[in-house]
């Protein structure tokens, strides 16, 4: 691809032939112009931002659907199919210039590139889907007569677990190794034998995305080293500034450097954690003072956004040694659990600074017995959910709109509204970060009162 | 020439002191030392000098043997060998510093942990074993170069330090059942819970041989309260984190803590295949059987309630509730009244299935709450996480990590597995030459039949199998 200045463009020999979702397999042939390099990445970009907002608030797959479609008629359109497919190619590869620089970007851009993938994909019709698995060139066989007969019982079986009630075993099943198909596998999505999973023709998508998916990924790396070799130096000028832009504009803030809002020590933190932690951390703060203890997710997720609250490294030290001590004794301690929480603050190892996690990482995690991370509004039976916030101080009538937004799976909806209701405001923004919850929570008491500690 | 002359011959004679020291001494007070650990991986050869001077004495023929053989119980060449996977050097197409990229860690008496070891061939694993007499051995995964050397090597560029290889490994403690059984907890295990893991391996080793496809697996117990799995197909070896999280997740059924009542949820209109089979061929039986003996988990109000917790609906938990508490005292055992409140359970809801979604596979979910597996999932997931060795001796009981026979595991009893000291305790006794590496005399020592296994069932067939590639 040949960036040029303002010049029209020449017939361009584009690797596009049929597909309607381009592959991105190979940087394409043909020359941009500069304003239309910043330009596309900036409206393939506010659809990736798209993607990334609709799972965080917990669509689900069809909703998805929907958005990608919207968002990217109203994105990406072009009223000549071929410039379309231009600004698609060319806005891919300007942003993976842009996200191939760190591993944070890397994970971003590949999620929500491979997630827009995947409903792209569901989008189109079935012809097209055969199309598309054919470029990738995978030499599935379809499962046919004899075979298809012995399997068809435990089919129809895999069928109604997944919800179905009437088993439709699809016409045709492609027999693939199970390790291509690993989300179908972690569903138990499919049939498994030998080896092999039995896949529907409908489930084609993560066959696909899996293979896109990891065709992205190793192409990250091989930019992330052209850019780092050459691309930067020769375009510091020129491309570099636009690009090192693009990428800090839409992550919104990571919370591992504590602001003037956030900056609470060891004798505050039982108040603090009473008036401005979010339902999940206050949680786990309880359960902590009550056992004296807290499992591994705990202690990262807890100890993380403490990190981001301001709480020091020696005051952390202090703050954990104080509380395991009472159960482990303070050498097991240091022997034991002292290395981790320096580890979180990037004294050890690798040295990476951790940040806290945000809501979309802690939704998505699985707590198991004896754990008590997680998000409360995804992970609390009812019963439990509403004893808590009952003890945050939400009325009956509040409770009720929370857990109406618990009950469709709009988990950070539900956290918003119980932000709204404690402190009497309204959050426009959403919360999508515990550490903006407690930022948020801790500007608003501080203009109420503002000599006296919250 | 005496005992007494023989104690001023210096080091090498520590064996006979000890030897000596422990007739005097009853090895059951302490399952596990120091000492008792320096017998079990054996001592570094006698210098030849030595061994020449005590030879010359007919007398001490019977001795030297017992210096030469006393200990070195731990199979050095088997492990080699295993881990090695054919890798011997001696055949083309063979890589023969594949043993020396693997990672071992070990902890040694003080809670001093080294991690990144590796070694070239057997005898310096040999060597550094008997040197440091690790309190735990680990292993780890094969890297891309030798960890040893790992800091030579940049974080980017095509010459990276990362994991290639790595059995798909799955770990599984009782400590994770606590909350479905009542004779024991913590890091206590009995003959009445232990068939929790019995279940668990008969139930994912059918899964992995018919559902993955997967042959070569072997199953190790943890020393004290739980089970390892090791599968070392090559296939298997290759997984990508990614791959092995799936597996572990298609066997993930338990969801849950103290903070939801309902922890399996099972969804849909009927189980999963692999999820029925598990039902019917191993879970149904259990818990209508063996459980409902050993645990009892319908004979007193705090027990039944937590089950009644599981069914979501009010009203046919209070119908069920009624009946129990006024159900008075009886002349039926403990297990009896488990039974009777069992099938009535099963007849109410089976009667009145229809009212929720939730109530559909009630009965089920209750029965893989009790029975089905737990396994570790942050184990499984990646290929860089650092899992015991197999004869490794277990630091709080003494208990050598044995392999476990996946098809006969129910004559598998943890409280009757070898400790450090009752080896110790053989030797002395014996005079049987320990000689591991002799296959006639296998049988006569506490380990011998653990180690026959072993090379029976799991490295004949693997290597066997490695030469065909």
């Amino acid at each position: 691809m040949e960036v040029i200045r303002s010049q029209k463009r020449t017939a361009s020999n584009d690797v596009v032939s049929n597909p309607k979702i381009p592959l991105y397999l190979t940087a394409p042939q043909m020359e941009v112009r500069l304003e239309e390099f910043e330009l596309f990445a900036i409206d393939r970009l506010r659809v990736l931002k798209g993607v990334s907002d609709g799972l965080a608030r917990g669509k689900n797959p069809k909703e998805m659907d929907e958005v990608v479609n919207t968002l990217w008629k109203e994105n990406m359109r072009h009223s000549d199919a071929s410039e379309m497919v231009n600004k698609d190619i060319i806005s891919h590869f300007v942003l993976r210039l842009v996200y191939c620089r760190s591993d944070e970007l890397k994970k971003w851009f590949l999620s929500m590139e491979t997630a827009l993938f995947r409903h792209r994909f569901r989008l189109q019709n079935l012809e097209a889907q055969r199309a598309i698995v054919g470029e990738f060139g995978l030499p599935y066989k379809a499962v046919t007569g004899a075979e298809l007969e012995s399997l068809k019982e435990r089919l129809g079986q895999v069928v109604r677990s997944l919800g179905q009630i009437s088993p439709s075993v699809e016409a045709v099943y492609y027999k693939v190794p199970f390790e291509e198909v690993p989300d179908l596998v972690a569903g138990r999505r499919v049939l498994i034998q030998k080896g092999y999973a039995f896949v529907a023709g409908s489930q084609l998508v993560s066959l696909v995305v899996t293979q896109f998916r990891s065709h992205i990924s190793k192409a990250l790396i091989l930019t992330n080293r052209k850019w780092t070799t050459t691309i930067r130096e020769r375009e510091k000028d020129r491309l570099t500034p636009i690009v090192e832009a693009l990428s800090t504009t839409y992550l919104g803030p990571d919370y591992s450097q504590s602001s003037e809002y956030a900056d609470i020590s060891l004798k505050d933190i039982d108040q603090v954690s009473k008036s401005s932690f979010p339902l999940c951390m206050r949680h786990l703060f309880e359960k902590l003072r009550e056992d004296h203890h807290l499992k591994h997710g705990g202690r990262m997720q807890l100890g993380l956004f403490l990190k981001g609250v301001g709480l020091k490294l020696d005051d952390a030290l202090a703050f954990w040694r104080a509380e395991f001590s009472k159960k482990v004794g303070s050498e097991r301690f240091d022997k034991e659990y002292a290395y981790g929480i320096r580890h979180n603050y990037g004294k050890e190892g690798k040295r990476t600074d951790y940040t806290p996690y945000a809501c979309q990482k802690i939704i998505s995690s699985a707590p198991g017995a004896g754990d008590h991370h997680g998000c409360p509004y995804r992970h609390f039976s009812e019963d439990n959910l509403r004893a808590a916030l009952g003890r945050m101080g939400l009325s009956s009538r509040g409770m009720e709109d929370v857990m109406d937004k618990v009950r469709n799976k709009h988990y950070q909806l539900a956290c918003t509204l119980t932000f709204e209701a404690v402190y009497g405001t309204s959050c426009d923004a959403g919360i999508n970060h515990p550490n903006q919850y407690f930022e948020e929570s801790q500007k608003i008491l501080k203009s109420k009162t503002p000599a006296a500690p919250v | 020439m005496r005992r007494e002359e023989m104690e001023s011959k210096g080091d090498e004679t520590l064996m006979m002191m000890d030897a000596a020291q422990m007739n005097n001494q009853k090895p059951q007070e302490e399952f596990f030392n120091v000492n008792y650990l320096r017998i079990y991986y054996g001592k570094t050869p006698l210098s030849l000098s030595l061994f020449l001077i005590i030879i010359t004495f007919d007398l001490l023929v019977q001795t030297s043997q017992l210096l030469l053989n006393a200990g070195n119980l731990f199979p050095y060449s088997d492990i080699h060998k295993w881990l090695s996977y054919g890798h011997d050097g001696k055949h083309p197409g063979c890589d023969e510093y594949y043993f020396g990229r693997r990672e071992f860690s070990f902890t040694l008496e003080n809670d001093v942990y080294l991690r990144y070891k590796s070694f070239k061939n057997a005898s310096s694993i040999e060597d550094a074993i008997k040197s440091t007499f690790p309190y735990k051995i680990d292993i780890g995964a094969v890297y891309s170069v030798d960890p040893d050397k790992r800091h030579a090597y940049s974080q980017t560029g095509t010459n990276v330090f990362t994991p290639v290889e790595r059995e798909l490994v799955f770990d599984i403690d009782i400590t994770d059942y606590d909350d479905v059984r009542y004779c024991c907890s913590g890091a206590d295990v009995c003959s009445k819970c232990w068939p929790l893991m019995t279940v668990a391996i008969k139930l994912i080793h059918t899964s992995l041989t018919d559902d993955f496809g997967f042959k070569h697996i072997l199953w190790v117990f943890s020393g004290r309260r739980g089970v390892h799995c090791w599968v070392c197909d090559p296939k298997a070896r290759r997984m990508t984190n990614e791959q092995r999280s799936a597996v572990a997740e298609y066997f993930r059924v338990y969801k849950g803590n103290e903070n939801n009542a309902r922890k399996v949820a099972l969804m849909g209109y009927s189980l999963h295949p692999f999820l029925a089979r598990s039902y019917v061929d191993f879970l149904k039986g259990f818990f209508e059987g063996e459980l409902q003996a050993t645990q009892s988990i319908f004979s007193s109000k705090d027990k039944y309630d937590k089950i009644l917790g599981m069914i979501s609906d009010e009203d046919i938990q209070s119908e069920l509730r009624e009946k129990w508490e006024n159900s008075g005292r009886s002349s039926l055992s403990e297990e009896a009244i488990s039974l009777v409140r069992w099938d009535q359970l099963k007849n109410t809801l089976q009667s009145k299935k229809h009212k929720a979604p939730t109530l559909r596979m009630c009965v089920e979910e209750i029965v893989f709450t009790f029975t089905y597996p737990r396994i570790d999932l942050e184990v499984s997931k990646h290929m860089n996480h650092l899992l015991k060795a197999p004869f490794c001796v277990h630091p709080k009981t003494g208990r050598v990590c044995v392999p476990i026979d996946p098809n006969n595991c129910d004559e598998f009893d943890p409280l009757a597995v070898p400790t450090l000291s009752q080896l110790i305790e053989e030797i002395n006794s014996g005079g049987s030459r320990m000689d591991v590496d002799d296959d006639d005399d296998s049988d006569r020592c506490l380990l011998g039949k653990s180690i026959k296994f072993f090379r029976s069932s799991f490295l004949e067939p693997l290597l066997k199998s490695c030469k065909e590639k």
